[in-house]
């Protein structure tokens, strides 16, 4: 069984990895949205410091949420995704699989990219590692949490507008999570608590929302 | 224990003969407990020490915000049920249960915008409790443009289902990490464990309040709910018998 896992896993990267182009486009996204600011609120660095935290954070959860819109459509029109739900293995496995291997090229390019953008920010160097850390913990929630509404809209049209009224409610808690350990760290508190809460946060999308992926996929399958 | 009544809800026939005996006597207890608790809560309860007579929103402000809350727990129950025993009621409960639940929360959120304007100073504050309620309604918009969004009848209702689960799952979630950020509205009115704070001239004319709005919901939902019934269930012929009469007796 977690053969299949490490088959499928490396399936979905040797496809990613085929169309770079479609990796880099959330994280240009990404960096342009931060751009914006400094544009649209004035370049000053004690502002831009201060609201850094939430905007780094933002801009994150608009890029996977962009990324998100295509993540099972393709399988969806060539129809591996029947064959997924036909298959013997566990759905919620192959899925684990397929979200996990999406967030390794989106998510953690994105967590790789943001000291980058939080340098420019203002964001000083003692709160790169919260930063790196809450992204790395908070990233692979939003791809899995993303994924259901992903799993529930692939067989419509337009889903992603629909996509993005779903799932954005559900992404408040890493919202606030995420930004409230970044705002702690730039006033020199320590942060481990909002960490540990993003951490459990992750173990339970980890666990739990493989199976709501599931039976997403399966109704949009059987429609 | 008896399981009969559970499996019998599977019919809508059965279940439109018997909501049809309910439903006059939920609708009048609506009548009944709402202009009671109206008249006794906005003109015999007593001023409150603090806020005047600008208090007395909580007795349309409490009971919507009580229904906003149950709705959506109501919505995961009726998708479970509708998942695991392959009701078809219990679908349509579901996506019928969700706009009302929606207009719920649009009322628990305006007559609080009311009520903030003369105590706090201000229409809408980012306090947690407001945000959460401003959230539920982002939740129930969501179920209810998911229902719009997918053609086919019985995938839209599954899919509902599933929305509705996980959003329950994460309403404690974010209402506890929306509290963490920041609080200023007054903990619960009522709870179950503990007596309330006010006199009991206050909270009774309340608690008529609380269940009128219920009886009122379930009345809501029952002549959606069987409206629905009708309109899935068109081509069986108790349905063209049951219009048949229902539109000669208007003539």
């Amino acid at each position: 069984m977690s053969n299949v896992f490490v088959l499928l896993f490396a399936r979905e990267a040797r496809l990613l990895c085929r169309r770079p182009a479609e990796l880099a486009n959330p994280l240009v996204f990404f960096a342009i949205v931060i751009a914006l600011f400094p544009l649209a609120v004035g370049p000053e660095t004690q502002l831009l410091q201060r609201i850094s935290p939430g905007l780094v954070w933002l801009a994150a959860l608009l890029a996977v949420l962009l990324s998100l819109d295509g993540l099972f459509r393709g399988d969806y029109e060539d129809g591996s995704l029947e064959q997924w739900v036909v298959s013997p293995h566990p759905l919620a496995l192959l899925v684990l699989a397929k979200v996990l291997a999406h967030w390794v090229f989106s998510g953690l390019a994105l967590v790789i990219l943001a000291p980058l953008l939080g340098l420019m920010l203002g964001l000083p160097g003692s709160a790169m590692p919260v930063l790196l850390l809450s992204l790395l913990l908070g990233t692979p929630v939003l791809s899995l949490l993303g994924a259901v509404g992903a799993a529930l809209t692939v067989g419509l049209k337009r889903g992603g507008l629909l996509l993005a009224l779903l799932i954005l409610p559900l992404y408040i808690p890493v919202l606030i999570l995420g930004s409230g350990a970044l705002q702690a760290a730039l006033q020199g508190l320590p942060a481990a608590g909002y960490l540990l809460w993003l951490a459990s946060l992750a173990a339970l999308a980890l666990t739990l929302t493989p199976f709501a992926i599931a039976a997403g996929l399966t109704i949009s399958v059987g429609e | 224990m008896n399981w009969t009544w559970f499996h019998k809800l599977g019919s809508p026939k059965w279940f439109y003969e018997i909501s049809g005996r309910w439903l006059p006597w939920l609708g009048w207890a609506a009548l009944v407990l709402i202009s009671v608790g109206l008249v006794w809560g906005l003109a015999f309860a007593p001023e409150d020490y603090q806020q005047g007579n600008s208090f007395r929103i909580i007795y349309i402000h409490v009971p919507s915000a009580f229904l906003a809350q149950s709705v959506y727990v109501m919505l995961a129950v009726a998708g479970l049920v509708g998942l695991v025993w392959k009701m078809k009621l219990a679908d349509v409960a579901l996506q019928q249960a969700a706009p009302i639940g929606a207009w719920m929360t649009c009322i628990a959120l305006l007559t609080g915008a009311v009520w903030g304007k003369p105590t706090w100073g201000s229409w809408w504050v980012w306090d947690a409790r407001l945000t959460s309620m401003l959230i539920l309604l982002f939740l129930y918009f969501g179920v209810i443009a998911l229902g719009h969004a997918i053609t086919n009848r019985d995938s839209a209702a599954k899919a509902c289902a599933v929305l509705a689960i996980v959003g329950v799952v994460n309403i404690p979630i974010i209402k506890y990490s929306v509290e963490w950020w920041n609080t200023l509205h007054q903990p619960a009115t009522f709870k179950v464990t503990e007596k309330p704070a006010m006199p009991v001239e206050m909270w009774l004319p309340l608690l008529v309040m609380v269940l009128g709005f219920y009886c009122f919901f379930a009345a809501v939902l029952l002549m959606r709910m069987r409206l629905e019934v009708l309109r899935r269930e068109s081509r069986a012929s108790w349905v063209r018998s049951e219009v048949r009469a229902l539109t000669e007796g208007e003539r």
